[in-house]
C-alpha cells in the first residue's frame, strides 16, 4: 500500500489506499504486483527516457509479501513491450489508465512463443549473422526459452539478460 | 452375401511425412521407422528400377563447410536414383564469399533445383532455409546443432544388426558434451521403448544436463567415467572423437585426448556379440586391430549413409510446401 505526496492512500493503480508517497497518473500504464526487484530489469529493457516514471520497490503485498509497482505517465505499453514484461514478471498486472480511470486490466502470464524480443546467446546462431527476427518457444517450470533456429536453450537468468532493448 | 461383411470402420490413414528434414526432434517414431523401411527396400531394389526414382530431378548439394562422407554419400545416393546434382563443396566458391545472405542464396537455388541438401557452419541455417524455401530442405549438418541424417543412419545400422531398436543397451563414450551425434542419438533413442544408455565421459565432457532431463523419462540412463564398467551389458559401444578445436587450451585436451581407446582387449571384455560404432573420422579412439574383428561396425555404418539418404530423397522429392 502507498501514500501519495499529499498523504492520500493509494494502491498500485492510483486509487486511494495507505502508505507509499507516489503521485497518481492521469493517462498511462501502471504495472502492479511485480516481483521484488523486477523494476531494475524493466527499466533496462523498456525505453522510457521520454516519460515520467515513478516506481516503488518492496511495497508490502498481502499476496506475495513484497512487490514492486511502477507508474508510467503518458504511455500505453504495446504488445512487444508487454511481451518483455511478461518474461520478467509473471503474474504482474498491467493497468491502462485513461482520464484517471482504469481503462483495462491485464494479468500477465508466460507467453508460449516470443518473436523479436530475445537475442539468441549463441554467437553462431543464424539470427546473429543475418537480419532476421528471433523466435523462441517458451517452457515453464522451470522457465526456459528455446531458439527456434539453433535450438539453444536459455535459462531464466539468460532470458532476462537477453531481452532486447 | 459377401457384402454383409463390409465394415464401417475407417481405414487407417497414413500421417504425412515431413516437408523438410532439419532436426531429429521433428521426427515421430513412425517417421523414423518409415525412413528405415524405405532404406531397407531400396537396398533390395534392382538398379534399373532405382534409376527411375529421381529421373528428371535436379538436386542442389550446397556444402558451405567441407565434408567427405556426408557429401559423397548424398551425391552417390542422387546418382543411384538417377538424379542430377548441382552445387558446391565449400563456401569459398559460392556467393557467400561476396557477402550474399543465406536467404538470398536459397531464393535463387530454389528456382534451379527440386530439392536442396545443405551443410552450413551457421547454426539454425537449415531451419531458416526450410522456413523460406519453396523446395524441401535436407539438413546435412548445421554447425554443432543438428545432423539428422547421421542419426537416421545410426538407427538403421542398429536395426540392421540387431533386428530392433527397442530394448537395446547402448554405451556412448568420449566427447558427450560437444558431440552433436550423441545428442541427437539420445533424443532419437528416447522415441523407442526400453532403451538403456550408458554414458561414459570424463567430468569435463559429460552429457549436458538438459539432454538427460529431456530424455530420462523414456531412457534408462547410467553415467560413469570408466569404459569397462557396463561393457558386459552393452550391445553397441558408440565411440566419438574428442574434438581438439572445442578445448579452450591444449593442456586440457592433452589430459583427455586418449582417455577411451577401444582395443581388441576392450572387445574381449564386452558382452558376446558387442558391436562398435563411430560416426568417423576417428583419431585414436579405436585401434586399427579392431577393424578386423566382427565387432567393427563403423565402416558398415558409414556405408549405410547411402540407403538412408536415398530413402530421404525419395520421400521428399515431390513434396509441395
Amino acid at each position: 500500500m502507498v501514500r501519495d505526496v499529499n498523504g492520500r492512500k493509494r494502491c498500485g493503480c492510483g486509487r486511494m489506499t495507505n502508505e507509499i508517497k507516489i503521485s497518481p497518473i492521469k493517462n498511462g500504464t501502471v504495472l502492479d504486483h511485480l516481483n521484488s526487484g523486477a523494476i531494475y530489469k524493466i527499466l533496462q529493457v523498456l525505453d522510457l527516457t521520454d516519460y515520467t516514471v515513478t516506481a516503488a520497490m518492496n511495497v508490502e503485498s498481502r499476496k506475495a509479501g513484497k512487490k514492486d509497482v511502477m507508474f508510467i505517465e503518458g504511455k500505453e505499453l504495446n504488445e512487444k513491450e508487454l511481451g518483455k514484461i511478461a518474461l520478467i514478471g509473471k503474474g504482474a498486472t498491467v493497468n491502462i489508465i485513461k482520464n484517471s480511470k482504469i481503462k483495462s486490466k491485464i494479468k500477465l502470464g508466460y507467453p508460449k512463443k516470443v518473436e523479436g524480443i530475445l537475442k539468441c546467446i549463441n554467437p553462431k546462431c543464424i539470427t546473429n549473422m543475418e537480419p532476421i527476427p528471433t523466435k523462441f518457444n517458451i517452457k515453464t517450470d522451470p522457465l526456459e526459452a528455446k531458439c527456434f533456429y539453433c535450438e539453444t536453450q536459455l535459462n531464466e537468468n539468460e532470458i532476462v539478460e537477453s531481452i532486447k532493448k | 452375401m459377401k457384402g454383409y461383411l463390409t465394415t464401417t470402420k475407417k481405414p487407417k490413414t497414413k500421417t504425412k511425412f515431413l516437408t523438410d528434414v532439419v532436426s531429429i526432434s521433428d521426427f515421430t517414431r513412425e517417421d523414423i521407422e518409415n525412413v528405415l523401411t524405405q532404406a531397407e527396400k531400396l537396398e533390395k531394389m534392382p538398379v534399373q528400377k532405382k534409376q527411375k526414382i529421381l529421373n528428371g530431378k535436379v538436386i542442389a548439394s550446397l556444402f558451405f563447410e567441407a565434408s567427405t562422407r556426408t557429401r559423397l554419400s548424398f551425391e552417390t545416393a542422387i546418382q543411384n536414383l538417377g538424379g542430377r546434382v548441382i552445387g558446391f563443396a565449400e563456401a569459398g566458391v559460392s556467393s557467400f564469399k561476396k557477402g550474399e545472405t543465406l536467404s538470398d542464396t536459397i531464393h535463387i537455388i530454389e528456382n534451379y533445383a527440386d530439392l536442396i541438401i545443405m551443410r552450413h557452419f551457421i547454426e539454425g541455417a537449415a531451419k531458416r532455409a526450410a522456413e523460406i524455401s519453396k523446395k524441401p530442405i535436407i539438413n546435412a549438418g548445421d554447425g554443432s546443432n543438428q545432423h539428422p541424417t547421421q542419426t537416421l543412419l545410426d538407427l538403421y545400422t542398429i536395426k540392421k544388426e540387431f533386428g530392433k531398436i527397442d530394448g537395446i543397451h547402448i554405451a556412448m563414450a568420449g566427447d558427450l558434451k560437444y558431440g552433436r551425434t550423441v545428442h541427437s542419438l539420445m533424443y532419437a533413442l528416447a522415441k523407442f521403448k526400453n532403451v538403456t544408455v550408458y554414458l561414459i565421459a570424463p567430468e569435463i565432457l559429460k552429457m549436458p544436463r538438459h539432454i538427460i532431463e529431456d530424455t530420462e523419462k523414456s531412457l534408462k540412463i547410467f553415467e560413469t567415467k570408466k569404459l569397462e564398467k557396463y561393457l558386459s551389458k552393452t550391445d553397441v559401444l558408440y565411440s566419438t572423437r574428442i574434438q581438439k578445436e572445442r578445448f579452450p587450451d591444449d593442456t586440457e585436451y592433452e589430459k583427455v585426448k586418449n582417455i577411451y581407446v577401444i582395443s581388441t582387449k576392450t572387445i574381449s571384455q564386452g558382452k558376446k556379440g558387442i558391436k562398435v560404432m563411430h560416426p568417423l573420422p576417428r583419431v585414436n579412439e579405436i585401434t586399427t586391430a579392431v577393424d578386423k574383428t566382427s565387432a567393427a561396425l563403423y565402416f558398415e555404418q558409414a556405408a549405410n549413409g547411402v540407403p538412408i539418404r536415398e530413402a530421404l530423397l525419395m520421400m521428399l522429392k515431390d513434396v509441395k510446401k
